[in-house]
C-alpha cells in the first residue's frame, strides 16, 4: 500500500513540474501578452495544485500528519489565480498594450466611444 | 526512489523559474514583467514544498499558504495601479 501510494506521489510530483516547464514555455515564446497570460495563469497553476497534493500526501503517508494549511492553500490558489490573470489581462488591455501582429479579429476595438455614445444618451 | 524523483522535480522547477526571469528581464511591456512575477511566486511555493519534503519537515507548510496570498495580492494591486494610476481612490462619488 505504501509502496503505491509512493509511485502516486512520485507520478503527481513529475506532472506538476512538467506542467511548470510547459508554461515557462508558454511565457518565454508566444507572441503577446494576452497569450502569454493564458499560458502562464493556466498552466502554473495547475502544476503547482499537482505538487501540493503530492506534498499532502507524503507527509500524510510519512509522518501520519494531516495539514490542513496545505488544503486550504491548495484551494485558495484554485480560486485566485484565475482572478489574478483576469484582472492582469483587463488592465494590459485598458492601458493600451497592443495584441500580436498575427490576431485576427479584436471584439474590444470600438468599445470606449461606444460607451461615451451610450453614456451620453 | 522518492528521494530522487523529488530533486528532479526540484531541478526541473528551478529551471522554469530561470525562463520567467528571463522575460522579467527581457519582457517588452510592464503586463508581461507582472504576469512573470506572479508565475514566480506560483514556483517559488512549489520550491518551499519541495525543500520541505527534502528536510522531511512541516514546520515551513505555512509559508505556502502565506506566499500564495501575497503573489495574489501584489497582481491584484499593480494590476489595479496600470488600469487607473492609483490603488487606494479618494473620492467615493462616482
Amino acid at each position: 500500500m505504501s509502496v503505491i501510494i509512493s509511485w502516486i506521489i512520485a507520478l503527481l510530483l513529475l506532472i506538476g513540474a512538467f506542467l511548470s516547464l510547459v508554461a515557462t514555455f508558454g511565457v518565454i515564446r508566444l507572441p503577446d501578452i494576452y497569450t502569454r497570460n493564458h499560458a502562464a495563469s493556466k498552466g502554473a497553476t495547475l502544476g503547482i495544485m499537482a505538487i501540493l497534493i503530492g506534498t499532502f500526501l507524503y507527509f500524510y503517508q510519512e509522518h501520519g500528519h494531516f495539514n490542513s494549511n496545505l488544503i486550504l492553500a491548495i484551494v485558495f490558489i484554485f480560486v485566485t489565480a484565475p482572478v489574478a490573470g483576469h484582472l492582469i489581462a483587463r488592465a494590459a488591455y485598458n492601458s493600451g498594450v497592443g495584441l500580436s501582429e498575427n490576431s485576427v479579429r479584436d471584439d474590444l476595438k470600438g468599445k470606449e466611444e461606444y460607451e461615451k455614445q451610450n453614456s451620453s444618451i | 526512489m522518492l528521494h530522487t524523483v523529488i530533486q528532479i522535480t526540484l531541478l526541473l522547477v528551478s529551471l522554469s523559474m530561470l525562463g520567467l526571469i528571463y522575460r522579467v528581464i527581457k519582457g517588452p511591456t510592464i503586463p508581461d514583467r507582472v504576469v512573470a512575477l506572479d508565475a514566480i511566486g506560483i514556483n517559488l511555493i512549489a520550491i518551499v514544498a519541495l525543500i520541505s519534503m527534502i528536510i522531511d519537515t512541516y514546520a515551513f507548510l505555512s509559508v505556502i499558504l502565506l506566499l500564495g496570498i501575497l503573489a495574489f495580492l501584489g497582481t491584484v494591486a499593480f494590476s489595479k495601479f496600470l488600469e487607473k494610476g492609483e490603488i487606494i481612490e479618494r473620492e467615493r462619488n462616482h
